[in-house]
């Protein structure tokens, strides 16, 4: 059994295998792998029974629940009309630079995913980023390169 | 009419009238035969309400209000012309325009087209907006040998995910992405060949654009028939000449027999033969091995012979089973599907009959059907030592044929099938309709085994008729011939499914033991055959009802009712097959099947 | 716009209010009272929806509790994706044991036993924390031998369903599209069963208002925007934050406690909103008689570019549309384009005409709030700042 089917097989156990349990599931998918993979929306409509279509369809949907790959951690910086003001542009392009990527790729080692998202709710403090569930509002330049450095450290 | 519900009473462009409640309000304005226009909207389909082309102005409401998903309510004003409607409506088929790859005049649709239609009727030739068609939209799908998927003509208005999610449950497509990405697709943006769809083309009979649409192989068949060093054979299934009609200016549910064949020979195919021959000739293998499965299974208790026996002309359902229930592929019945038992032979028996080379032959059929196509293409269909069956045309193609052919339809004088194989009973006529395999299959049966006809008035097998989705009946065996003496007394539990979405609920309910058959017959469309996937659009029950009528009403006519008295039956048997399940039929009338993946 | 008299500018506090307030005690209280009278008390209240729309409250949860269907649901809207807008957040950060109780106040009033919070998924870092208050409190009520309990759903970045009928569509793990309506939530919502569904910060002011009383939150505000709001302070302000104030003040008042001393224009209710310039920031009144606002309020002065503005909204719109009717799939795209256009000198400036009048019927003829309220944003800014659309 590979890692993406145990994994499902415990988020349906955990949840349920009712329609009404698909997006629980997918997000139970995402946080451990980031994506979700072919085989991995296969497996979600085989133990749900439902067709691998509308898994797709409802995955592609949602912002957060990717079908395409992703880095180890995901950084998506709010790109909202007052993170824009308080100057989001400097930190993705300081990201950009740092990671040597544009918005929306990924880093060759995989470490890393930089997107751009709507608005993440902390108007009042931006610019903001989240890296994985994680937030971290009013960035500067530094404050972001050292964010994304000390995951870099923490992440094999 | 129920009584129990409320009338609900209102005015639509002041007009006063009193409906249903629960009744939309486009009902209630077709009732007074205000048309609203609608895109979205489908009579087999549930509500989606996202076009908004139908949207109409209610008297104190802030919004307008789509006429197709909103009830009527008591003392209800609306106007279904105002300017305010007017002018809405305008600018949602302008934007539709802006994102639908607008190349009318080589569109296969051209003139059939929904868009087209409501595009002309209120003059937006000129429209202003920008153009958003996606370049990389514009490449359409041709993996798959039957259905064309187009995304640039596609406006959205997913018809075709309800119809493949509510009538025959496979949800091959999906609608997927949001905002300015939202698309329909399939499972990740895989080739139609590629994924769970099983080619009944459902889907291309309720699109309104030329987004979904048959693959076409008219070019094909003209070239073979303006070759002279090839002979030309067409075969025509049951429920084309019930539908032809439709796309030649004919009503629903006019039978169109002797027109079709003179046009088909004033096309000029070398011989019109009739795949109700074959429905014949499938009714005889069919049947034999029905009776034969019981045998195996009731008296020798063999383990391998599986009930109940499941008929195998639909090759939707066919595929459909390989996708989703592939542990009941045993149950599927080895007999070809009559286009596919034509195809063999017209390159075999028909040849040596006529003096022909089978690879002079070149083998059309016209079905109303669009996974026909994919069939024919199967490679097990190669048993004549050639494609079998070569090019597969729907009813809509042929009607095309029809009209760049410039023959006028309506004037023209009937004309015969030709022979060997152009002969058919009612019983293979009603092969077109749901139900009508196992009318034809019990008509034979039954007389095989006991000598006498089937136990009903005329030869009319009624509970299997109809257009209930699933419909069972018992027929009880009595005077059995003593070869078949096992049988005396047995009841024969047999059912009917039409649609997907029933044949699922009906083999769920075989998988889990609820239910206990020992024949059932699957059409993939809903009606059958008649509402097949090639067939004239638009489709409703209520044309497919005229449709069936048809179907019956021929069967009726016909001086021979039974398959097994078909004289040209006979004849093939005598002349080159020997008997049912023989050798040879085994060899070009019967195939087998493969497990596919199911999600 | 109406010319109503406007309040004087006033800071409330009633939804962080954490002294004399104890959330439980509320639910001790109220919970020996018949379910008929706390929902008489939130109808006399006046109290309408926090969440933009502003349906009163209290009807609603009469409605529900009218139905004859089980099982019946309370669902708290917590799918805050408005731009501008955060309070939601910092309500649930701050004071969640007022939304939980306010949530089974009217699971006791209407005969709920389920309450689910649908929390955004940019808000997971909020879970951990949520989840093990709800313990507590799930706890506590099964001691009052009340049969309620509440649990969380998580979204997954979609703003559109912050719309009730998607949010549903989501909550049942299906893509968040908006249902037609009727039928309304209060007969078919989650489950296609009867729901309330309220606004994280409704909640807190059903709360209140059993816990206070009906005629003090009434005091505040005006007749047709009773009691106070928090909002979402953002922009260019010196002070950006969370603010609870009393309803029906104007905005030239605002703007004198909040702006730069430079403000050029505030968009009041976020991108959905409308753009109000300076020269009717006297005669605006924030409330449901003048521009009703979630709470959002983003303040721009006059080093910004307008065309940005607007441009960033459509294409946020463009990208969060669910895409299932035209006038938005469309139409957002075709506002989007058609600005880029003028700008560009591809098209002519009267396009912005054409593209209004585009805009108007999107409101019309939008099958939910989404695409209705696009033009609220594109007229606006259009009508007031065209030059800067232009050049």
């Amino acid at each position: 059994m590979s890692n993406t089917d145990a994994l499902i097989k415990n988020l349906v156990e955990k949840h349920g295998n009712s329609r009404n349990n698909l997006m629980p599931i997918l997000q139970g998918v995402v946080r451990e792998e980031r994506s979700l993979t072919e085989e991995a929306m296969l497996k979600v409509a085989e133990a749900l029974d439902i067709s691998s279509a509308e898994v797709y369809g409802t995955a592609s949907f949602y912002t957060f629940l990717d079908t395409m790959p992703r880095g180890k951690n995901v950084i998506r910086i709010c790109k909202t009309i007052t993170c824009h003001m308080k100057g989001k542009d400097e930190i993705i392009e300081a990201l950009e630079k740092e990671l040597n990527i544009n918005v929306g790729e990924t880093t060759s080692d995989k470490k890393f995913t930089l997107l751009s998202a709507n608005c993440l709710g902390w108007c009042h403090k931006g610019p903001v980023m989240l890296v994985n569930d994680d937030i971290y509002p009013e960035l500067t330049v530094d404050k972001a390169l050292e964010i994304v450095q000390e995951y870099a450290h923490n992440s094999k | 009419m129920s009584n129990n519900k409320y009338l609900v009473n209102l005015t639509v462009n002041n007009k006063p009238v009193s409906v249903e409640e629960g009744t939309t309000i486009l009902d209630a304005a077709r009732k007074l035969k205000f048309k609203i226009p609608t895109l979205c909207h489908h009579p087999d389909l549930h509500v989606a309400g996202n076009c908004r082309v139908c949207v109409v102005e209610q008297k104190g409401a802030r919004n307008l209000v789509a006429s197709c998903a909103t009830p009527v309510s008591e003392g209800m004003e609306i106007y279904t012309n105002s300017a305010k409607v007017r002018e809405s409506r305008k600018h949602v088929i302008e934007l539709l325009l802006s994102e639908h790859n607008a190349d009318c005049t080589k569109c296969i649709k051209n003139g059939r087209c929904e868009l087209q239609e409501l595009a002309s009727e209120y003059r937006v030739g000129d429209h202003v907006f920008l153009d958003l068609v996606d370049e990389k939209d514009k490449i359409p799908d041709i993996s798959s040998p039957s259905i064309q998927k187009d995304d640039s003509k596609c406006i959205r208005c997913q018809r075709c995910v309800r119809t493949c999610s509510e009538l025959q449950a496979v949800s091959a497509l999906a609608v997927v992405n949001k905002g300015d990405e939202q698309r329909v697709s399939t499972f990740l943006n895989k080739p139609l060949d590629d994924v769970v769809c099983t080619n009944c083309g459902q889907c291309v009979n309720r699109c309104p654009t030329g987004a979904l649409t048959e693959r076409a192989y008219l070019d094909n068949v003209w070239e073979a028939i303006n070759d002279p060093s090839k002979h030309t054979v067409v075969q025509t299934a049951p429920a084309v000449r019930i539908g032809l009609g439709e796309d030649l200016g004919v009503d629903p549910g006019q039978r169109v027999t002797g027109k079709m064949v003179a046009a088909l020979k004033a096309i000029g195919f070398d011989s019109v033969l009739d795949t109700d021959f074959t429905a014949d000739l499938t009714i005889m293998e069919e049947g034999t091995e029905l009776l034969t499965r019981l045998k195996e299974a009731l008296v020798d208790n063999n383990e391998s012979t599986k009930l109940p026996m499941m008929t195998s002309c639909s090759p939707g359902w066919v595929k459909f089973q390989e996708h989703m229930f592939p542990e009941l592929l045993p149950n599927l019945s080895s007999c070809k599907s009559p286009q596919q038992m034509f195809g063999p032979l017209a390159k075999t028996y028909y040849a040596q009959k006529k003096g022909l080379k089978a690879e002079n032959i070149v083998s059309v059929s016209v079905m109303p059907c669009t996974a026909k196509k994919f069939e024919a293409e199967r490679p097990e269909m190669r048993a004549s030592g050639y494609q079998d069956v070569d090019y597969v045309l729907t009813t809509r193609e042929m009607a095309m044929m029809v009209k760049q052919a410039g023959i006028e339809f309506e004037s023209l004088e009937d004309q015969n099938y030709d022979s060997i194989m152009g002969k058919s009973s009612g019983a293979g006529v009603i092969f077109g309709a749901t139900g009508g395999v196992m009318e034809a299959a019990l008509r034979t049966a039954y007389e095989i085994v006991t000598g006498e006809e089937v136990p009903f008035k005329n030869l009319n097998i009624t509970p299997v008729r109809g257009m209930e989705g699933v419909r069972d009946a018992q027929i009880t065996v009595k005077g059995a011939k003593p070869e078949w003496s096992f049988l005396e007394g047995a009841t024969l539990n047999v059912a009917v499914a039409h649609g997907l979405a029933n044949a699922k609920k009906l083999m769920q309910a075989v998988k889990s033991g609820e239910k206990e058959y020992h024949f059932i017959e699957v059409m993939g469309c809903p009606g059958g055959c008649l509402g097949g996937g090639g067939q004239p659009i638009p489709t409703s029950q209520e044309i497919r009802d005229a449709r069936a009528k048809a179907i019956y009403d021929e069967d009726a006519d016909m001086p021979i009712r039974k398959s097994h008295e078909n004289p040209e039956i006979q004849a093939i048997y005598n002349d080159f097959l020997g008997e049912p399940l023989s050798h040879k039929s085994h060899d070009l009338l019967h195939t087998h099947y493969k497990p596919r993946k199911r999600y | 716009m109406e010319t109503a008299e406007a309040k004087n500018f006033k800071k409330v506090d009633i939804i962080f209010e954490c002294q004399d307030c104890k959330p439980i005690e509320v639910l001790d209280t109220n919970l020996e009272r018949k379910p008929d009278d706390i929902i008489l008390d939130i109808i006399d209240s006046g109290l309408k929806g926090r969440g933009g729309a502003g349906f009163p409250t209290g009807l609603k949860w009469k409605f529900t509790k009218n139905e004859t269907a089980e099982p019946k649901y309370v669902i708290c809207n917590a799918d805050e994706g408005e731009p501008g807008t955060f309070k939601d957040r910092e309500i649930l950060d701050r004071v969640p044991e007022k939304v939980f109780v306010g949530m089974a106040l009217c699971g006791y009033s209407i005969g709920a036993k389920e309450g689910i919070i649908y929390l955004r998924g940019e808000y997971n870092f909020l879970l951990k924390d949520l989840n093990k208050k709800l313990e507590k409190f799930n706890k506590q009520l099964k001691d009052r031998n009340l049969d309620f309990s509440i649990s969380i759903k998580s979204g997954s970045g979609a703003y559109i369903c912050g719309e009730e009928s998607a949010l549903f569509e989501s909550m049942e793990g299906k893509r968040g599209e908006p249902r037609n309506k009727p039928p309304y939530p209060t007969t078919e919502g989650y489950n296609f069963k009867p729901t309330v569904i309220n606004n994280v910060e409704t909640l807190v002011y059903t709360t209140m208002i059993c816990n206070l009383g009906p005629d003090k939150f009434k005091e505040l505000g005006t007749k047709d925007s009773r009691g106070s709001k928090v909002f979402s302070v953002s922009g260019d302000t010196p002070i950006a934050g969370i603010y609870e104030l009393e309803l029906g003040m104007s905005l030239s008042t605002f703007v004198e406690e909040f702006g730069d001393g430079d403000t050029k224009s505030v968009q009041v209710g976020g991108a959905s909103g409308h753009c109000v310039p300076r020269k009717y920031f006297e005669d605006t009144i924030i409330g449901f008689e003048g521009i009703p606002t979630g709470g959002s309020m983003m303040i721009f002065n006059s080093t910004r570019s307008m065309y940005n503005v607007l441009h960033d909204y459509l294409e946020f719109f463009t990208e969060e549309s669910c895409g299932q009717c035209t006038p938005c799939r469309v139409g957002c795209q075709q506002l989007l384009k058609g600005i880029e256009a003028v700008k560009r000198g591809e098209r002519k400036p009267s396009y912005l005409d054409d593209l209004k009048k585009l805009a108007s019927n999107m409101n019309l003829s939008a099958k939910c709030g989404l695409g209705q309220s696009v033009a609220n944003p594109f007229n606006s800014i259009v009508d007031n700042f065209r030059e800067e659309i232009i050049y």
